[in-house]
């Protein structure tokens, strides 16, 4: 009797906190799995098709960096009730603030550009023309939030996260020698031809895609809007381990997916790599077209908020999805411009898209190091923090890999501003 | 009625910016003193932030120019 009643108690144990963890699921998987946007799509593919599998292992531990990143924003939105653009001004005063909001809307609306760019050029695979798409589009995500409820946006978006898992198939169906892929997974090594200029710039590529400054903003406010409190910080951050473990495993796949059928092939974007992967299996190439659409898609989504959050936060506009359009007009008007206006670009004949892309980088670094020196500094704010403060381990793991990230940043955002700067 | 459509939209588009202004002068007003408690470090990292960032439109400029020519 004792036997069944520890059971059925453990039973309900667990029941409970499935149960509570679907409720705060959320913030923390869709920022990590946006994460892997259209750019961060390219990144994998292009980075598969030149090394293999042998940046594997690099992938896995950039899956706890940015789980420690991002679990701070949980932390500060849960205890503060504040967005990070808020936190900022409110802070480090009106002048940190102003450059960090306007350095954050600028890059996320160049970011939102290479969405949109990302989007419309696998939908063109399919022959739908990229007004189609722009228009399409940018109604399916105004729809998605003038709904007026967080949950039903949040468990649309979660839906598109589970559409971007379309590699793992993917990547099984070309059969991959499992145990080379496990090797280069968990041993680091170097790829035949060391280190080169041609990898550092990939590593750096790869570190860029993974922590980005519009994730701070998006997860924050995200918290905020959904209304979670200190209690619910341990079940914010194990979504956001959750979220990182599958940023990692649908980067991870990506890689697996052209490091077996494209290695050695020159590849400039996803695109051009779902129409060669087409060549070799329809299949395969849907795959990877179907998931460089998603991969925009959420990423224009997430992007898109976290601006108009920041904005809301800052200006005092009534800011949450929960609220009805009528009630929040310039919060949707802004949600709303910022879509449709990068979308118009990509339709623009001639626009310098190339140029925006790389532009994204480097105003990224701007941003960037900031961002994160003002998240440490906010974490070990004792008066607003108590007692989630970063503590010490917290401080050694934190700074150290936001030293780490502000440096190969930097040198990436230089090394995009004069490609032969390193040399050739 | 031409006339009165273009006062409607000049008015209209003026308005949106004096409220605007207005709007961003009560944002520095609100946030015009940090509220974080200034430490050495504090001070020590804002001001690297600031050395970083000059350094950073530096090179940006240099490439703009160089760009240019």
């Amino acid at each position: 009797m004792d036997f069944w009643a520890r059971l059925y108690y453990h039973y309900r144990r667990i029941f409970k906190s499935i149960k509570l963890y679907l409720i705060l699921a959320g913030p923390g998987i869709i920022v990590m799995v946006a994460d892997n946007d259209a750019g961060g799509i390219t990144t994998y593919v292009a980075t598969g098709a030149k090394y293999g599998y042998h940046l594997l292992w690099f992938l896995v531990i950039l899956g706890p960096v940015a789980y420690y990143v991002q679990e701070m924003t949980v932390r500060l939105g849960a205890v503060t009730k504040r967005g990070h653009a808020e936190a900022i001004f409110y802070a480090f005063g009106a002048f940190w603030g102003w450059f960090s909001l306007l350095d954050l809307v600028l890059a996320d609306w160049l970011t939102l550009v290479t969405e949109f760019i990302g989007m419309t050029s696998s939908m063109r695979i399919f022959g739908v023309p990229p007004w189609i798409t722009v228009v399409v589009v940018t109604l399916m995500m105004a729809g998605m939030v003038i709904q007026g409820r967080y949950w039903t946006w949040e468990k649309i978006a979660l839906l598109f996260c589970g559409v971007n898992l379309v590699y793992i198939p993917a990547a099984f169906l070309v059969n991959p020698p499992v145990r080379d892929v496990l090797y280069s997974s968990v041993v680091p090594h170097l790829p035949p031809g060391g280190f080169t200029n041609d990898l550092f710039f990939m590593l750096m590529a790869n570190i860029g895609t993974t922590i980005a400054p519009w994730m701070l903003f998006f997860q924050q406010s995200a918290v905020v809007d959904k209304g979670m409190g200190e209690k619910d910080i341990a079940g914010g951050k194990f979504d956001t381990a959750v979220g990182a473990f599958f940023t990692v495993v649908v980067a991870a796949f990506c890689i697996i997916l052209t490091g077996t059928l494209l290695k050695g092939v020159p590849i400039a974007d996803a695109a051009t790599a779902a129409v060669k992967l087409m060549g070799i299996n329809k299949y395969l190439g849907t795959f990877l077209a179907i998931g460089l659409f998603d991969a925009g898609f959420l990423g224009a989504i997430c992007i898109s908020l976290a601006s108009s959050w920041a904005f809301g936060e800052v200006f005092g506009w009534a800011h949450s999805l929960n609220i009805k359009v009528k009630d929040s007009p310039w919060f949707y008007l802004f949600y709303t411009l910022l879509l449709a206006s990068a979308g118009g670009v990509v339709l623009i004949p001639g626009a310098p898209l190339m140029l925006i892309t790389l532009f994204v980088q480097v105003i990224a670094v701007t941003l960037l190091p900031a961002a994160l020196v003002f998240l440490i500094l906010l974490l070990n704010n004792e008066e607003s923090m108590g007692k989630y403060r970063n503590g010490l381990k917290q401080n050694i793991i934190n700074i150290g890999i936001v030293v780490v990230i502000i440096v190969l940043s930097t040198l990436y955002g230089i090394s995009v501003l004069f490609p032969n700067v390193f040399g050739n | 009625m031409q006339s009165k459509f273009r006062e409607f939209f000049i008015d209209g588009i003026r308005n949106f910016f004096r409220e605007m202004v207005g709007n961003i002068r009560e944002i520095n007003r609100r946030y015009e003193k940090p509220h974080i408690r200034t430490t050495p470090m504090v001070r020590f990292c804002l001001l690297a932030l600031r050395g970083y960032l000059i350094v950073l439109v530096g090179i940006l400029l240099y490439k703009f120019i160089t760009v240019i020519k």
